[in-house]
């Protein structure tokens, strides 16, 4: 008994240790920023406080019984093993309890299922292992990605201390942004395995189903970063996709929508114009640190047995259309990069894999290049098991 | 066998046949319950130590020992493992030894079947673990093995496969046998109505097991086919539905975790009476609640994908079908708390584990009908709670009641004592360790920390490192279970044990009526008269 005391004195102490070290996490569920994600604190709450009152009274009996009822203290044994009446007793009053919680949670599902009269649709599809929005009203279509700070502390050995990045995996490259107050209708679905889309502030996640559409919907009250994190294991980087939603006032919403459609004509003219082997190095540095690096290793060593080394590779330094008719198709566990990366992206990061990594082919790879190799490409879903 | 014994006098006792050969070819109910048990601590250790990897990784945030395919690869084995590996066999162990012993039979029906379905079993899981050595690594799609991830596995995938294959015939073969004794050897005196409450829970059990694992079988093959034979039953590109794999699982996958709690109600409805010295209580309703349990889990295995979007009303069905099961549940936890009333209780080990076994399975059961709660469930599903949930019943539930089985049957299965002070310590290391270890993932959870990562955003850190402190103590606590164990078959404490051992146990059950140790043949004629919890 004195052995217990001890721990349990070790281990109040380490308590109290780590909790003055930083207090920013929470115990319970978070109220969450939608009337939906209010009421489902409030069904939580009410939960827990029916089961903590069950709990006191189940095992304040059994304790009490423990204490007086034993053999140390004399107590003699009675005999009774049977009585229909209390069975019946504590059949009835848990099922009277159950249906006083059925209630408020019937109201709750039959709210979250009320999809009509939304004023906005914003398209989501889970890849492996980033979010693709489309807004459906107004033409803005973007990936989402773990944003790169956390993503260079994240990989096996990086030295960097996690806390050191600010909202370390919980922050994008470029966050999904939506006005208040407003009611949004999503559409989930995937486009290679099951992912599922969690922002807990909201209330809710949604599986994103591959074949499949999903809908909920949302209307934010208040204006804020919202964080949250793919919560369907979809493979080896699961962990790292998260999702951040900036709910922004509805004038600021209008600037952002105008402010994206400039961006994307920026983006188009990059496609076209001639690059330079460093320029397309240096990005191909980034998109395969962002992209790659994470299963084919930082210096391209690969994982023996799992995933394939770059340096040396036979298809790294062959033909470039073989090549990136794989980055683009994918393979087993390779995500198909088709439709995530930009012709851009495929110029540098091709370039960068020949000329980097210990490889010297001596060529670049011109982004108006891969244009002409994506139009010959089958736009969507080949069949993926043809390599089998 | 049975051509020596006709010219044998029936009643003579042969002893196990001599050497190595004895455990390879063995027939006999003992020996094959004591390859299963060992088998099952084995395989826990193994599941063990892929948990103590798991939380190794989790004990700071960043990638510090593992890369996340291979983290992934562990949570996913850690589960095949424990439920495959070590709580099924450990409780198919102890329906082997029990189970003819406590109904008066000489063995089990099927004896030579009894044999190959162990032997089935070691070869299922040694095809599963060999998956840690092949290209491409171990299943890392998580022990539900969805599609489309789990088709993009590496060489492993038709292992696995396979193996789950083995593991059930194995299961089934394991579950008609019990079933067949319990119907065909109880001595005419036995009465359906007087068996022990693990034999009536392994009863039900044995119905589930035959009911699903022809299931999941047929499940895993239908992925088999996907991938090499060009079929798409969950390949929405082919016209298939990837969401039809979850509901053919969780069809096998929600009894399946019945499968693993219900004999554990069994051996703690067995354990509690004796340690109370008085007869269980509403015995007749604990029978009744038990087969209830086993029917509403087959109507409710869709409460594990609320979020894949079914329509309302299926979400609404299977939401009031779920909380049902607190019904019969909350009947079973009363009753034991009744047994306990005005008894006369004492608290060796058995009756330890079994009391904490009440207590935090009621956790486990609250944090359910919590999260049967479809809107709630929205938050919790996929997270932190969840694992913490399926821990509480699991960990403290089946695995404290497996030690408690062990610690109360060991004296009559060695005839020798265990060292009540070192079994005492274990109890208590495990039972604080195992809340230190699961408590804080309710708040990790409740927080928004989604289950299956290998990293985690640094708001988490504190409770991961208190969680994975609980492990590093659990863990290492249950090599006690082996030393004693490993002790009193050594010899134990050194002072012989009564045929009774506890106080009053040959009121509760045929076996303490048989010498100690337990003769390798037993009730070659069935006893006349039999104990029942009505006395």
């Amino acid at each position: 008994m004195k052995k217990t005391k001890q721990l349990f004195a070790a281990l109040t102490l380490m308590l109290l240790g780590l909790g003055s070290a930083r207090a920013d996490y929470t115990l319970n569920l978070m109220k969450g920023v939608t009337e939906l994600s209010n009421e489902i604190y409030d069904l939580h709450m009410l939960a827990l406080w029916i089961c903590i009152a069950i709990g006191v009274g189940v095992f304040g009996t059994m304790f009490y019984s423990i204490y007086f009822h034993r053999k140390s203290m004399g107590h003699k044994a009675e005999q009774f093993h049977e009585n229909t009446t209390v069975e019946i007793i504590w059949t009835i009053i848990p099922t009277l309890i159950l249906v006083g919680m059925a209630i408020p949670a019937t109201k709750t599902m039959l709210d979250m299922d009320n999809i009509q009269e939304s004023e906005m649709s914003i398209k989501v599809t889970g890849w492996q292992w980033k979010w693709e929005y489309e807004y459906l009203d107004n033409d803005i279509h973007f990936f989402s990605s773990l944003d790169e700070a956390s993503n260079k502390a994240r990989q096996k050995d990086s030295g960097i201390d996690p806390r050191s990045v600010p909202h370390y995996l919980l922050n994008v490259d470029k966050p999904l942004v939506v006005p208040v107050n407003t009611k949004i209708r999503f559409l989930f679905t995937a486009a290679d395995v099951i992912h599922s889309w969690w922002v807990p502030d909201l209330g809710w996640k949604k599986d994103t189903i591959p074949g499949f559409i999903n809908e909920a919907w949302t209307s934010v009250q208040k204006a804020g970063t919202y964080r949250g994190q793919c919560t369907e294991l979809c493979g080896k980087d699961h962990g790292f996709m998260p999702i951040v939603v900036i709910a922004m006032e509805k004038e600021d919403y209008a600037a952002w929508v105008e402010e994206q459609k400039g961006a994307a004509v920026a983006e188009a003219s990059a496609a076209d114009k001639e690059w330079t082997a460093e320029e397309l190095i240096a990005k191909g540095e980034t998109v395969y640190a962002n992209n790659c690096a994470s299963c084919h290793m930082a210096d391209g060593a690969g994982m023996a047995g799992t995933f394939p080394a770059m340096t040396g590779s036979a298809l790294v330094t062959g033909d470039i259309n073989a090549q990136v008719d794989l980055m683009m198709k994918g393979k087993g566990m390779m995500p198909a990069f088709g439709q995530m990366l930009s012709a851009v992206d495929f110029a540098a990061v091709s370039t960068f894999i020949r000329n980097g990594l210990g490889n010297e082919v001596g060529d670049s790879i011109q982004p108006s290049a891969i244009k002409t190799l994506q139009t010959s490409l089958p736009a969507e879903e080949e069949d993926d098991e043809e390599d089998e | 066998m049975s051509a020596v014994t006709a010219e044998h006098d029936d009643h003579h006792d042969h002893g196990p046949a001599k050497g190595f050969m004895r455990w390879i070819v063995t027939t006999n109910h003992k020996d094959i319950g004591t390859l299963y048990l060992l088998f099952a601590l084995t395989m826990f250790f193994v599941g063990g130590a892929m948990a103590l990897i798991i939380r190794t990784e989790l004990f700071e945030p960043g990638m510090q020992f593992v890369d996340p395919q291979f983290f992934n690869s562990m949570t996913t084995m850690h589960a095949l493992v424990m439920v495959f590996g070590a709580v099924m066999p450990a409780f198919v162990g102890l329906a082997n030894w029990m189970i003819p012993m406590m109904i008066g039979a000489p063995d089990m029906a099927l004896p030579r079947m009894n044999n190959m379905s162990f032997w089935m079993l070691v070869a299922g899981v040694l095809l599963l673990a060999s998956t840690l050595f092949m290209e491409g690594g171990a299943p890392a799609s998580g022990w539900t093995l969805y599609p489309p991830l789990v088709l993009q596995t590496g060489n492993a995938l038709p292992f696995a496969i396979f193996s789950v294959h083995l593991l059930g015939i194995s299961s089934i073969m394991g579950a008609i046998n019990i079933i067949a004794t319990i119907f065909n050897m109880r001595a005419p005196a036995m009465t359906l109505m007087k068996m022990p409450l693990f034999v009536w829970t392994w009863l039900i059990t044995g119905f589930l097991l035959i009911a699903i694992m022809p299931v999941f079988a047929g499940a895993v093959t239908m992925l088999l086919t996907d991938r090499f034979f060009d079929t798409s039953f969950f390949d929405a590109a082919g016209g298939g539905d990837p969401v039809l794999y979850q509901h053919i699982f969780w069809f096998f996958g929600h009894p399946e975790v019945y499968v693993m709690i219900l004999p554990t109600f069994g051996v703690a409805s067995t354990i509690i009476p004796v340690f109370a010295r008085k007869p269980l209580f509403g015995y007749a309703s604990m029978v009744y609640a038990t087969a209830a349990i086993a029917f509403l889990s087959f109507i409710v295995w869709a409460h594990h994908m609320f979020t894949v979007g079914m329509p309302m009303a299926g979400e609404l069905y299977f939401m009031y079908a779920t909380m049902l099961i607190a019904i019969p549940t909350g009947v079973k936890i009363f009753n034991w708390t009744a047994t306990m009333w005005k008894g006369s209780m004492t608290f060796e080990t058995p009756m330890l584990f079994s009391i904490a076994f009440v207590v935090l399975f009621t956790m486990g059961g609250f944090t359910g009908l919590m999260m049967a709660l479809a809107p709630v469930d929205f938050q919790y599903h996929d997270t932190y709670f969840i694992v913490a949930h399926f821990h509480y019943t699991l960990v403290p539930a089946s695995v404290f009641i497996l030690m408690a089985a062990g610690y109360y049957w060991l004296p009559k299965w060695t005839g020798n004592m265990y060292d009540e002070r070192l079994a005492k310590l274990h109890f208590w290391l495990s039972a604080i360790s195992v809340n230190i270890l699961f408590f804080p993932q309710h708040f990790l959870g409740l927080a928004g920390m989604p289950r299956r990562i290998p990293d985690y955003a640094v708001q988490f850190a504190d409770w991961n490192m208190i969680s994975s402190i609980g492990a590093f103590i659990y863990g290492p606590s249950q090599l006690i279970f082996v030393y004693i164990v490993y002790k009193t078959i050594k010899g134990g404490t050194g002072e012989k044990v009564t045929d009774e051992v506890w106080e009053g146990a040959a009121q509760h059950g045929l076996e303490w009526r048989l010498p100690s140790p337990a003769p390798y043949h037993t009730f070659a004629t069935p006893p006349k008269e039999v104990p029942t919890e009505h006395f």
